[in-house]
């Protein structure tokens, strides 16, 4: 709460601060200040204050740090009006929209995710100037796909990947979208691409209710793609508990490869096990 | 008994005798690993080398027993007649000065008195009165630069007077019009001007407090002649922000004044049960922070204070804390009924026997400067101009529809951009049943 409310502050009176967590758990002491001062300031001051401040630090599951340590806060953030809330996967994403949220005037939620800080992936030379911008807003296709939508954020967008691998083999093509952005939420990319595929499963680290893949679901049957499902959109989520510590019961906690894998062949197939195993 | 034990709870028969067992062990495997022994004495000196304290050994056990019956003392500088005790500390402001002190005391507490009627009639949702406390406002609003950032709590509406804030828009935002700076978008009393360098009012107590800190920061770096006083009362103080706040302060030297309206009452929980130490000035040099406790009746005490602390805030980079003493006379808002709580005797005294504003008139009819006639003629105009804009802010209309979509981002996103206009669509369609001739146009 207090450095929190320092960033808050500093961000007033005319500085770009960023105020990091050490994890997003330790924001829920904070929340006042992110949600209540820096998400609402501008409006309550009909425009005249602006809060210009980054809230980042690692949010969701890591590894043996259990239940105080593991809660993924996508949902909790997204759900205020004034914030942003940015969900980065791979290294281009963290860049690009660190340095966009650094420059938005608006205070910015930048959801990090520990297990992902050592993971390397190739930048191309345009990611490598500093100035490359990402737009705040705007999911990513990962994978181009005909027959199922496959929606994440963060972490998990490397799992959907692993398991459009797999289905592809089965002759399932997977078209997977890097959210990117939690709030705003691109729906129109997630709608566009269930107009072509006609299915969809939302796949998020976080619990299940009241969660990300709850909003998208509920977007989709408000809009044009609700006549183009060929059945029920899924939700791949976290299992709904306090994240346990023992090794063996936090790895089944979470979604796994294999959970998005059974989940789009039940939708395509009817079946859980593939044709060619059974 | 032990076997009985034994059988109930078998993994507390992890006992004294296997314990030491094990021990021994370790000590067996650590002690080939690692061998110890005493060094030699670099010196026999012995004085504390703790990082944490900068302290001499003592040899008695005593703690240190609290102070507060004879707590820190409270600095005045006119007595309740309006008489300068001690000639050193008259500020001398001069007739103009403390006449406009006096007319802004006496124009809030007049409008105060106004807007609380007019929520109990109905006419605007809630109010916050300031009676009694008008002298912490003045005195510390005077006392300050046009330039420093005010971060208040919700009871400050005197510095934002001080500072020229018309009438109009404090009637504006009480009624939520179309003259509203906040564009209809805050409960009443939290005001709010960019102009004036009042940061607008926010309800969650005490989250102004570390805010103040950062915005001190701020300004230090920029290195401008420029403070932050933040303004919170003594309920406030004890929310972990204000310890964060405090201690940041400190710790990263800013220039900022922390000035606490101690009045006596966190809505019904009196100071007794708010803490149990010497109130809040004393908690200061806990922090390392340099502080004063105040009569926030006398306005000349909390001028002077509160001059001295904004020098030394800009030119050391240090924080102050100052504790004006005072009384909340009024109800906590319009929604609270004091007379549950406390006694109309105890209200009467600090109504009728210790008022700011009684104070200062005193001290100016001693000087000579105000009479009998010129109060009954300012008492005339005062009330006139207040009514007058309450009628004119109630004859307003209310804010356009279409502000309900602005700033929640500095551009409106597309869902709210979609939104306004099936709002704007709907609206046309099923004109004749939305009051319009009380709103400005869509």
């Amino acid at each position: 709460m207090g450095f929190a409310g320092l960033a808050v502050g500093a961000a007033m009176a005319g500085l770009r601060p960023i105020c990091e967590f050490m994890t997003f758990n330790f924001s829920m002491q904070a929340i006042d200040q992110v949600v209540n001062s820096a998400g609402k300031t501008l409006y309550m001051s009909a425009g005249s204050v602006h809060v210009p401040v980054v809230f980042r630090g690692p949010n969701g599951a890591s590894a043996g740090v259990a239940a105080q340590h593991s809660q993924c806060f996508a949902a909790w953030y997204g759900h205020c009006p004034g914030l942003k809330v940015l969900s980065p996967w791979n290294s281009l994403d963290s860049k690009g929209l660190l340095k966009a949220a650094i420059r938005d005037d608006d205070p910015v939620v930048f959801l990090e995710n520990e297990l992902m800080y050592g993971v390397p992936f190739d930048m191309p030379e345009e990611a490598q100037s500093p100035d490359f911008l990402l737009p705040i807003g705007k999911a990513h296709v990962e994978r181009t796909g005909q027959h199922i939508t496959v929606v994440a954020h963060s972490r998990v967008v490397g799992f959907c990947l692993e398991a459009a691998t797999a289905l592809a083999k089965e002759g399932i093509d997977c078209e997977v979208i890097n959210l990117r952005s939690i709030r705003p939420l691109d729906m129109a990319t997630v709608e566009q691409s269930v107009m072509k595929t006609n299915h969809l499963i939302t796949v998020e680290g976080g619990w299940p209710l009241f969660g990300v893949g709850a909003e998208i679901c509920a977007s989709i049957m408000e809009g044009p793609a609700f006549d183009y499902l060929d059945a029920p959109a899924t939700r791949v989520t976290g299992v709904d508990i306090p994240m346990p510590y023992a090794r063996n019961l936090e790895e089944i906690s979470g979604p796994q490869v294999k959970d998005i894998i059974m989940a789009a062949r039940r939708m395509l197939t009817g079946r859980e096990e593939s044709r060619a195993t059974a | 008994m032990a076997v009985a034990m034994a059988l109930t709870a078998p993994s507390l028969n992890f006992g004294v005798r296997s314990f030491t067992r094990l021990s021994r062990l370790s000590q067996r495997l650590f002690s080939t690993a690692v061998i110890r022994y005493q060094q030699e004495f670099t010196t026999l000196e012995e004085k504390p080398q703790f990082p944490g304290a900068s302290a001499e050994y003592v040899n008695t056990l005593e703690f240190i027993q609290p102070n507060v019956i004879s707590g820190i003392p409270v600095y005045r500088v006119m007595d309740r007649k309006g008489h300068i005790v001690n000639p050193n500390e008259d500020p001398k402001l001069g007739k103009e000065m403390v006449l406009k002190m006096y007319q802004k005391m006496t124009l809030l507490n007049t409008m105060d008195r106004i807007l609380y009627e007019s929520q109990r009639q109905g006419r605007i949702s809630f109010y916050m009165t300031n009676y009694g406390e008008e002298g912490t406002h003045v005195g510390s609003a005077a006392a300050i630069e046009m330039q420093d950032l005010v971060f208040g709590q919700y009871r400050e509406a005197g510095v934002l007077m001080w500072r020229g804030y018309p009438l109009d828009s404090f009637m504006a935002q009480c009624y939520g019009n179309i003259d509203d700076y906040a564009h209809g978008k805050q409960m009443p009393v939290h005001y709010g001007s960019l102009e004036h360098n009042f940061v607008t009012i926010s309800s969650p107590l005490a989250t102004q407090i570390p805010q103040a800190v950062g915005a001190a920061y701020a300004y230090k770096r920029s290195d401008i002649d420029r403070a932050v006083i933040c303004y919170f009362g003594e309920g406030a103080a004890s929310e972990g922000d204000a310890h964060a706040g405090f201690n940041f302060a400190a710790t990263l030297e800013c220039p900022i004044i922390f000035f606490c309206r101690n009045n006596g009452y966190a809505i019904s929980t009196p100071t007794y049960e708010q803490y149990r130490g010497d109130g809040i000035a004393a908690r200061g040099p806990g922090y390392g922070i340099r502080s004063i406790r105040v009569d926030g009746n006398d306005v000349f005490a909390v001028y002077n204070a509160t001059k001295e602390a904004r020098r030394h805030a800009v030119s050391e980079n240090q924080p102050m804390l100052v504790e004006a003493m005072t009384y909340r006379i009024g109800h906590h808002s319009t929604s609270d009924d004091s007379s549950a709580y406390r006694s109309v005797d105890e209200v009467s005294y600090w109504d009728k026997q210790d008022h700011p504003i009684s104070r200062l008139h005193n001290f100016m009819i001693n000087q000579g400067w105000w009479d009998d006639a010129q109060e009954k003629a300012w008492r005339k105009q005062s009330r006139k101009m207040v009514i007058e804009t309450f009628e004119r802010a109630e004859r307003k209309l209310k804010p356009s529809p279409k502000l309900i979509f602005t700033d929640v981002y500095d551009t409106a996103p597309p869902s709210l951009q979609k939104q306004e206009e099936q709002l704007k669509k709907h609206v046309e369609r099923y004109a004749e049943h939305y009051p319009f001739d009380k709103f400005e146009r869509f």
